[in-house]
């Protein structure tokens, strides 16, 4: 049986067509469609509920030194309020899950992660507690609300004081009013577009969600749901657990070495990543230059033979053709080769491309 | 939903327009159109193309799904809409004038349903 978020009922009453996803009853999309969501969160604004996602807080003061063993990433020199996109990784370098730590006071964090992985998340990480940390799962409590789109900010400016509105990417403020409610007000989000993501407890999650769709009215703000969270995430090029990662893959493989801190001391994984590192495979973009749209779990050949797998795939509502990210052997394609997908049987031609497909101007 | 009544139905969510006993237009439901959403893409047979009732004659895709076509006659492909190839957005626009094939010959036919028993049919599907 699938769990409902605190904003279930708005979301029935906005049309929004209910569909299982991780364990929730979550809109796939509203009447107005996947694609004008998707431009909405382009052009204007979108507001979508990501209260399925999990929150964890890790407390004390051990909790910094626990991460750094837990995650790839380093946190040592984070600052309060500031947000950072990390790896978790099992000793066998593969992905647990991916998430971002928020610094919320000097021994304070808190943990955004995959709703999926809720569980197997906080076994792993309460079996790696040590010294004075103490974790706690917060889920339950806690609503979040993704506000994305250049006109996040001026819908923002109505409800919350200019100096709560974090202005610098991956930086949040802590225990700030907005729209009269509690909020932690994060400058991330899933979408490549310019926005926020708003934390606020799951009691006070519908006042937040109308007041934001009331200041948005004039914008043209558009609720949004599973559909165009996905196509904006793609061609942003932002991975997804599950598809770009998983247990089998490392991060560097799924070309997250950015978040991997190699030259850091001890953690879990390290050994392996280390020993993996120049990795085997790596993500690639790829665009349709044929017809159709290549979806994940689609075998990916040049000069007919095969060099991996799409790990996502869809159409670009933007690009206005197919898009995917693939897992291939390293050193297999380069940027401008042409690659063909086996989808349904037949053979669709494919260019590869950079990432990401789209970058905010 | 819209179902007009001078139309036949089939089960897999298909209409028949009949023109006369043995040429028909075929085309995808409102209800489906809704359902499958955003359509990018269609695939369309060749004219000439023989199609067989029940059968899958081509696919459609939205942005979330490909999903298949069933065909709901027998028959030969005389004409395809490639106004659809470049625009299938017109399937979700209006899902009646948008029609995929228009099949001559016919010779054998799904078990098709009117307007009502199919509107009864997706209401059941509803749950």
């Amino acid at each position: 049986m699938e769990r409902k978020t605190p904003l279930y009922e708005i979301h029935c009453a906005a049309g929004g067509r209910m569909t299982p996803f991780a364990g929730w009853l979550l809109p796939v999309q509203y009447g107005s469609g996947v694609i004008s969501e998707h431009m909405a969160v382009r052009r204007q604004a979108g507001l979508f509920d990501v209260s399925h996602m999990g929150e964890f807080i890790l407390q004390g003061l051990d909790a910094l030194s626990c991460l750094n063993r837990l995650m790839t990433n380093d946190f040592t020199n984070m600052y309060i309020g500031q947000a950072r996109y990390t790896a978790m990784c099992g000793e066998g370098g593969g992905v647990i899950d991916d998430l971002v730590v928020c610094r919320l006071g000097e021994t304070l964090y808190l943990m955004v992660v995959n709703a999926a992985n809720r569980e197997k998340d906080a076994a792993h990480i309460r079996s790696h507690l040590a010294g004075d940390c103490r974790f706690s799962d917060r889920s339950d409590d806690i609503a979040l609300l993704a506000l994305q789109g250049p006109a996040a900010p001026a819908i923002l400016k109505i409800l919350a004081r200019e100096e709560d509105i974090p202005s610098r990417y991956y930086s949040l403020s802590v225990r700030v009013p907005a729209a009269g409610l509690e909020t932690i007000i994060s400058r991330t989000g899933y979408t490549g577009e310019l926005g926020y993501e708003l934390f606020c407890a799951a009691a006070d999650a519908p006042a937040l969600w109308h007041a934001v769709m009331e200041a948005g009215a004039a914008e043209g703000i558009l609720p949004c749901g599973l559909g165009a969270r996905d196509t904006l995430r793609l061609e942003a090029a932002m991975p997804l657990y599950g598809h770009e990662m998983e247990e089998s893959v490392s991060p560097l493989e799924a070309g997250l070495g950015f978040a991997v801190k190699l030259e850091k001391p001890d953690f879990i994984g390290k050994d392996a990543l280390l020993a993996g590192s120049p990795p085997a495979r790596t993500r690639i973009g790829l665009a349709v230059t044929g017809r159709g749209i290549v979806r994940e779990g689609c075998t990916v050949c040049r000069e007919g033979r095969p060099i991996g797998q799409t790990t996502s795939g869809t159409h670009s509502p933007l690009l206005g053709k197919g898009i995917a990210m693939a897992l291939v052997s390293a050193g297999s394609c380069a940027v401008g080769d042409a690659v063909e997908a086996e989808v349904r049987g037949r053979q669709i031609a494919m260019e590869v491309v950079p990432l990401p497909f789209y970058k905010r101007p | 939903m819209n179902t007009p009544k001078e139309l036949k139905y089939a089960k897999s969510h298909e209409w028949v327009r009949f023109l006369d006993d043995s040429t028909a237009l075929i085309g995808v439901t409102d209800y489906a159109q809704d359902a499958l959403g955003d359509l990018v893409f269609i695939n369309l047979p060749e004219v000439g193309d023989m199609v067989v009732s029940g059968e899958v004659f081509t696919d459609v895709e939205s942005v979330k799904a490909v999903s298949d076509v069933y065909c709901p006659v027998t028959g030969q492909v005389a004409e395809v809409n490639e106004e659809l190839l470049d625009n299938p957005a017109l399937i979700n626009e209006d899902p009646y004038g948008a029609w995929l094939i228009k099949v001559t010959g016919i010779t054998d036919t799904e078990e098709l349903l009117d307007a009502d028993a199919y509107e009864k049919r997706c209401a059941e599907e509803e749950g």
